[in-house]
């Protein structure tokens, strides 16, 4: 049995404050969940907490003593153990040795004790119900067990409080279901459990207590009773509309993509996309529902050339692409709003200007005879900022200091503001804050009614349900089923754990 | 799934490119040992060593038989290895293909000559060496996530030291001397890339380059004015294990060496077991494949790290310490000659892994032995031919055509905890 306190810890990097005198109290065997959005500070908070960094004021308690975690080992020791968002595991190494790792049983001279680690792996799961193949390398395993190897391991240590990380965030329904029934039975067994997510309707099901965390201050505390609607505005400090206005389709719209038969081999022949077809309309969206790594990205690639399909036709407003590089799909209109915009949308160390003529500069309006223009680039910029509401001191910042909203807009500004007939957005609103969401929802549907096709690939179902027209699911790189926004969700959810529709 | 597998052909060439290299290496071997040329001369082989009382006589081998055989059987591993598809092909076929190629290559090369066995496999032996002692000490720093690219100069300190210390002090204190002065290059970068997260290849080039420049230096400064105190350290002897060392091909290669051998073996014997079987060997993978991870996990990243390269460089200060006290005494500038970097070659193409680098040392030694004997018995194929071999082995391997060699995930990469 364990209780917790936080008592006034603040954390400041440089002059952002990510947590403001927070103060949080967990009772011994209960499921507190840490409400808040992306950026809110809960993920620092439980990094103060595993000791991945320390206060700059402020007290943590346990059962009312103060503690002082300085690394993760510390924290352990004192009870805590923590399931990441990205775990922590070694994809090569097997189960057991993932579980025993930094606390292994060693004979004389160091020697690893193979039967003992298989022992206690087979104890712990017949403790805890959590079946897990021990010998199994972890690269090897799909994602909800991955997830309880990581909750063993830090049962192994005795952890009396569990942090989970944003733990639905990579599981189908079903596993998210599984998980629940899990975290009940540690709550049981008299652990505590802190539970972060965004998601309301999860956290109204598993919590006992809630409290919720805007702009690194907590705001105020609930229980699950409290409606969705309530938890929201709590959450984001106004009321908001969390529906998305859509005009009806264009009538008699010309097909714009379709793809027959698209299959991707791996490198070791493994199927990554198999017998994938589509088709989609001007001015429709089509959302790619699916939990990650299920084939997106494959498919993503091959529509923007990165990758070229093993068998099948592309055809872009009925002309074959399959073979096209990536440049030819920027010329054949095709627009992008990446996953990491930071990664792939952005250079960070350029100006908003450069950034938004990135995919552009070869245009005549931007350079002659291998010279840029820099008088047209400027005024582009001054034009799309405005029109984008890009809120930068200047065209000239550099991007990589711009928030998570800011820098959006300047992959949104710079893929819409020219002709497109296909936008591939791919988790266009992660990270972001409810306004910054609304306004790129805003503007994925102002596309779409200029007769643009979008593919809408996203993890968040609610997005999908939202936005789309359509629904596709992709399941291990197939295509599992097709929906609707007025097909039931569960049903979705079946799809993505594999279930044929 | 008919358009998987109707499609699946196309996407296959990386998969395909190895089993059809072998064949096609193998076609080559019987046509061009085995039909043209001379393929009736035949090659001597002498068995027993040149100065054991027993004497098993020689073989002699047809160059166009052995052509022929060493080709189809070369052809029969690719076929089979297409048979495996999509598997990718067993690493044992690629290591018989590579036995057979030499076996023929061999052959061929000493055409109309006699050469013993028992000193190609000695010489063999001592050269693959400090190739080994440097590859080993590049997996202890590379599955842990350091690219140690100063073996060279380790090598080369080690070789240093030890010749001077032992001049001054006698062997034993030059064996230590040697092996610590690698250590001293290890900590070096140890304390530059792994504390402070310098650029590991940067790093340990210019390591590289001091190496040399010190060591020259310090030739000319202490070692040429002090002829007589330094000039002619003492060499470890062989010992020569009775009975063993009689045994034919391998007696003189492993019965008859110094005692540096026998600590490389034991080296490689326990970094094998240590690396899979003990609880450093867990971490060290650990850190190698995800720092975050063992870190989560409570394991220092950059204690374990630091330790590893340093160990890593008292290693390879061992192979330094073989080249001059070990073999031929005096220390000359650049006596290691570029052995550091082929060592990486092995370290690669052993994939990492203490047995691995062990056949890799030995194919580069081998063929290090077949070019200088064929140079004094007189061959028909220019010595520099021979000599491009293990390059050119090395360089199909590192390129990834015959199987991919995957390197720990973080090797490389500097971790800020």
């Amino acid at each position: 049995m364990m209780k917790l306190e936080l008592r006034g810890i603040t954390k400041r990097f440089g002059s952002v404050v990510a947590n403001d005198g927070i103060d949080l109290l967990v009772e011994a065997g209960e499921v507190h969940c840490l409400l808040g959005e992306n950026g809110a500070g809960k993920s620092t908070l439980m990094n103060l907490l595993y000791g991945m960094l320390s206060p700059d004021s402020g007290e943590i308690l346990i059962d009312d003593r103060p503690v002082h975690l300085d690394s993760p080992a510390s924290a352990m020791a004192a009870g805590i153990g923590m399931v990441h968002q990205h775990f922590t595991l070694v994809p090569p190494l097997t189960v057991a040795e993932n579980i025993v790792l930094g606390d292994e049983h060693g004979g004389r001279l160091g020697w690893l004790d193979r039967a003992r680690a298989k022992r206690e792996v087979a104890d712990l799961v017949e403790r805890f119900g959590l079946e897990v193949p021990a010998a199994s390398t972890i690269e090897s395993l799909p994602v909800g067990i991955r997830q309880r190897v990581e909750i063993l391991k830090a049962l192994r240590r005795d952890a009396r409080l569990l942090i989970l990380d944003e733990p639905t965030a990579v599981l189908t329904p079903h596993e998210a279901d599984r998980l629940f029934d899990v975290v009940r039975q540690l709550r049981a067994d008299g652990r505590s459990i802190v539970f972060i997510s965004h998601r309301l309707a999860e956290v109204r099901a598993i919590s006992d207590r809630i409290t919720v965390i805007r702009h690194g201050r907590v705001v105020g505390e609930a229980d699950p009773v409290t409606t969705e609607v309530e938890l929201a505005s709590m959450m984001v400090g106004r009321t908001v509309d969390l529906a998305v206005e859509k005009p009806p389709l264009i009538e008699q719209a010309g097909t714009a993509l379709d793809l027959e038969g698209v299959s991707l081999l791996g490198e070791g022949g493994e199927p990554r996309l198999a017998d994938v077809n589509l088709t989609l309309r001007t001015g429709e969206i089509l959302g790619v529902a699916g939990v990650q790594g299920n084939g997106q990205a494959e498919l993503v690639d091959i529509l923007l050339g990165a990758e070229h399909p093993t068998s099948g036709t592309i055809r872009l407003g009925g002309e074959e692409m399959q073979g096209c590089s990536r440049r030819e799909m920027l010329a054949a209109e095709v627009g992008y709003v990446p996953e990491d915009r930071h990664a792939e949308g952005l250079i960070d160390g350029f100006s908003i200007a450069e950034n938004l003529i990135l995919d552009q500069y070869r245009a005549k309006r931007f350079s002659s005879a291998g010279r840029l223009r820099f008088d047209e680039i400027e005024g582009n910029a001054d034009e799309l900022m405005s029109k984008f509401d890009i809120r930068a001191p200047s065209r000239d910042t550099n991007c990589d200091t711009l928030s998570g909203g800011n820098a959006q807009k300047v992959v949104l500004a710079r893929e819409l503001s020219r002709e497109l007939r296909l936008l591939v957005a791919v988790e266009p609103t992660r990270g972001l804050d409810i306004g910054s969401s609304a306004f790129v929802y805003k503007q994925i549907v102002d596309a779409r009614s200029r007769g643009t096709a979008v593919v809408l690939v996203s993890s968040d179902l609610d997005e999908i349900f939202s936005l789309a027209d359509r629904i596709v699911v992709l399941y291990r790189g197939r295509v599992t089923g097709t929906a609707t926004p007025s097909t039931d969700r569960d049903q979705v959810g079946l799809m993505m754990a594999g279930a044929a529709a | 799934m008919n358009a998987i597998s109707a499609s699946a052909t196309g996407n296959m060439g990386e998969t395909r490119r190895a089993p059809f290299a072998l064949i096609v290496a193998g076609i080559l071997l019987a046509v061009v040992l085995g039909l043209t040329g001379e393929p009736s001369k035949s090659a001597k082989f002498a068995i027993s060593p040149v100065d054991s009382n027993i004497n098993l006589g020689s073989i002699s081998l047809p160059v166009g038989v052995v052509g022929l055989i060493c080709g189809a059987l070369t052809v029969a591993l690719g076929a089979y290895a297409l048979t495996l598809l999509p598997r990718r092909m067993p690493p044992w076929i690629l290591r018989t293909a590579f036995g057979l190629i030499a076996v023929a290559f061999l052959v061929w090369a000493a055409a109309g000559n006699s050469l013993n066995l028992s000193s190609l496999a000695e010489a063999s032996v001592v050269g693959a060496l400090p190739l080994l002692l440097g590859a080993l000490a590049g997996v202890l720093c590379e599955r842990s996530g350091v690219i140690n690219i100063a073996i060279e100069g380790q090598f080369l300190f080690g070789a240093f030291a030890a010749s001077v210390a032992a001049s001054a002090l006698g062997l034993w204190v030059g064996l230590v001397a040697g092996s610590v002065a690698g250590g001293l290059i290890g900590a070096i970068l140890a304390y530059l890339a792994v504390r402070y997260a310098a650029d590991q290849v940067i790093v340990g080039f210019v390591l590289n380059l001091l190496a040399l420049g010190l060591t020259s230096f310090l030739f000319t400064q202490v070692i040429v004015p002090n002829q007589e105190a330094f000039g002619s350290p003492p060499t470890f002897s062989p010992i020569d294990i009775p009975v063993l060392s009689e045994l034919p091909i391998v007696g003189p290669a492993l019965f008859d060496q110094n005692v540096i051998l026998y600590i490389a073996i034991a080296i490689l014997v326990a970094t094998q077991l240590m690396l899979s079987r003990s609880r450093w060997g867990l971490r060290t993978r650990a850190v190698g494949e995800s720092p975050e991870a063992a870190q989560s996990a409570g394991i220092d990243v950059l204690r374990l790290r630091t330790r590893n390269v340093i160990a890593g460089g008292l290693i390879a200060g061992l192979a330094g310490v073989f080249l001059t006290i070990g073999s031929v005494g005096a220390f000359t500038p650049n006596i290691s000659s570029g052995k550091g970097f082929i060592a990486l070659a092995v370290l690669i193409f052993g994939r990492w892994s203490p047995g691995g680098s062990l056949l890799a040392a030995l194919l580069f030694g081998f063929a290090e032995a077949v070019e200088s004997a064929l140079s004094v018995v007189g061959s028909p194929i220019p010595p520099e031919l021979l000599q491009m071999f293990p390059y050119l082995v090395t360089l199909v391997v590192v390129a990834g055509l015959v199987g991919r060699a995957r390197p720990p995930a973080a090797d490389g990469k500097p971790f800020i905890p």
